[in-house]
């Protein structure tokens, strides 16, 4: 009953926020300058939010999710551009394309721990871009021409499936498991989880959103280019991570939005631009070492406070 | 109930344990006792699937687990507390608990033995929404117990419980053990406190560098010498 009520809670938040957006946009109040940034600003957090399934809720160190950036981008690419398929098919085989690379990186990488599955998946994200950049089909260094198809409302489906997938298995009973596993893994083994299988799968799941991420972001502007998914875009995204708080997907939400917004609008001073961006990050890391929302969320602000005081509540 | 037939344990290439062979009996509380690095651990792991034996057979019920995975030796009934208590810190008490019966789908016996472990750890209802990184050593300790027995286990492996803890503390903690042990729950205790152990076991266990070198009740490796001199503090 109570998952009911937050279900369409949700929804009707979400609606409401649709609507509104989508007024301003069809009234000529944001230009196509602002609705582009929302675009970006969409992708962005189905980024964070999916990156944020691996390393803040199952504790695997992943700092490769470019990668699977990559592999959804050209995948998409290839499917509208060169099968000149419909968009949502794109986008759909790009989940799935970057899913299927999730699991062979996850099966061997996984059973590395800490620092080893950090630079095993940086390695993995290097690897992808090496290889786009040496196959003709996708244009090599030059890049992958790609009609500009990402609208304002295909972002912001496929953000809102993404928080309604990843918050729900977050609740299950495996994203119990999964928590577990980054709290210690040793005993989440002897209560009998099959430790490797969570691992994997918040993975692959990790994969596939960030694969969708990489169909809309091909799609949002006109070339592709192996350039785009260097180890500084996967750093990008583990920003948002660690910026937003270990373990809490409203931070990640928050911080991509954020940093997005800052770093759209300091576009102008290109020469400040990373200078003011990395003092935002110091700062909010010296003052805030455990990220803007710690491991909290936003809507524990809204239920009762003294419950939270204890971080209480059976499971919500 | 168990029976533990010529075990070896590797660590890549550090043999720990040695052919070691024994037997828990149902309803027994067996301790193993032996010095820092015999093994103890190690053979613990061993039980609960966490490691696997090179060779040698492990029965329990007269069906072999020996190579089984840690699940479905949870799902049998064997429930390990690691060393060093290991909760879950940043989860309160009762989702560590919910945790514990992971392997399990009967969800009213699942509130029901919550409720029993609340009854033998009154310190854990009061501080069920807390988290449990912030509670004291024993109680950490009580919660990790807490959180095997939610698996409803028959047989409750305990590795170290009196680790780090008060005398007083400590004292409390077997009582409780022996409490859970008349409540039907076989148990395989591994100490170092050799004194503590011995006075609550049935039958013990003494490991040496991956060996079994001595067995026996409680009561004779209680008044054997070389037991006492070794691992009881002389006289």
């Amino acid at each position: 009953m109570k998952m009911i009520n937050r279900f369409w809670k949700f929804m009707l938040l979400a609606i409401i926020i649709y609507t509104i957006i989508q007024l301003l946009i069809t009234t000529e109040v944001f230009n196509l300058f602002y609705t582009n940034t929302l675009i970006t600003i969409a992708i962005n957090i189905i980024l964070a939010v999916s990156l944020h399934l691996v390393i803040g809720i199952t504790g695997q160190f992943s700092i490769g999710h470019a990668g699977f950036l990559a592999v959804g981008a050209y995948i998409s690419a290839i499917v509208t551009m060169k099968l000149a398929l419909p968009f949502p098919l794109a986008l759909f085989a790009a989940g799935v394309i970057a899913a299927v690379a999730g699991l062979i990186v996850g099966i061997p990488t996984l059973r590395l721990r800490g620092d080893y599955l950090a630079i095993a998946t940086l390695g993995f994200a290097e690897i992808i871009r090496i290889i786009f950049l040496n196959i003709d089909y996708v244009g090599g260094a030059a890049g992958m021409v790609v009609s500009r198809t990402t609208n304002w409302t295909i972002s912001y489906i496929c953000l809102l499936i993404t928080l309604i997938v990843i918050i729900n298995f977050t609740n299950s009973r495996h994203g119990r498991a999964c928590v577990a596993i980054r709290e210690n893994e040793i005993a989440a083994d002897a209560m009998g989880i099959n430790t490797t299988y969570y691992k994997v799968v918040a993975f692959v799941i990790g994969s596939f959103f960030a694969g969708i991420a990489g169909g809309l972001y091909a799609h949002n502007f006109y070339i592709i280019q192996p350039a785009s998914f260097g180890f500084l875009k996967s750093f990008d995204i583990l920003i948002f991570v660690v910026l937003g708080g270990l373990g809490s997907l409203s931070g990640a939400v928050l911080s991509a939005i954020l940093l997005t917004i800052v770093s759209t609008f300091l576009q102008d001073y290109a020469e400040t631009r990373m200078i003011i961006y990395s003092l935002i990050l110091i700062l909010v890391m010296l003052y805030r070492p455990q990220g803007l929302m710690g491991t909290r969320e936003i809507t524990d602000f809204f239920t009762s406070r003294k419950k939270n005081a204890l971080k209480g509540g059976e499971n919500l | 109930m168990l029976k533990v037939d010529e075990i070896d344990v590797y660590y890549d290439n550090i043999h720990a344990l040695k052919g070691v062979s024994l037997e828990v009996l149902a309803g027994e509380i067996v301790t193993l006792i032996g010095a820092n690095g015999a093994g103890k651990s190690t053979l613990l792991k061993t039980l609960s699937g966490l490691l696997r034996p090179k060779t040698g057979r492990i029965d329990y019920f007269g069906q072999s687990i020996t190579n089984k995975p840690v699940q479905s030796i949870v799902q049998s009934g064997i429930s390990h507390v690691p060393e060093g208590r290991r909760v879950f810190a940043n989860m309160t008490v009762a989702e560590n608990l919910d945790l514990g019966a992971y392997i399990r789908k009967d969800k009213k016996a699942i509130e029901e033995d919550k409720q029993a472990v609340y009854a033998l750890f009154p310190r854990l209802l009061e501080r069920k929404k807390q988290l449990a990184g912030t509670l004291s050593g024993g109680e950490q300790q009580m919660l990790a117990i807490g959180r095997a027995l939610m698996a409803k286990p028959k047989l409750l492996l305990l590795d170290e419980p009196s680790m780090g803890l008060a005398p007083l503390l400590v004292k409390q903690i077997f009582q409780i053990i022996q409490e859970i042990n008349q409540n039907g729950t076989t148990i395989l205790l591994v100490e170092q406190n050799a004194n503590m152990a011995l006075s609550i076991a049935n039958r013990a266990y003494v490991i040496e560098t991956g060996n079994v070198v001595a067995s026996g009740t409680a009561k004779e490796l209680q008044s054997s010498e070389r037991i006492k001199q070794a691992y009881l503090g002389g006289m």
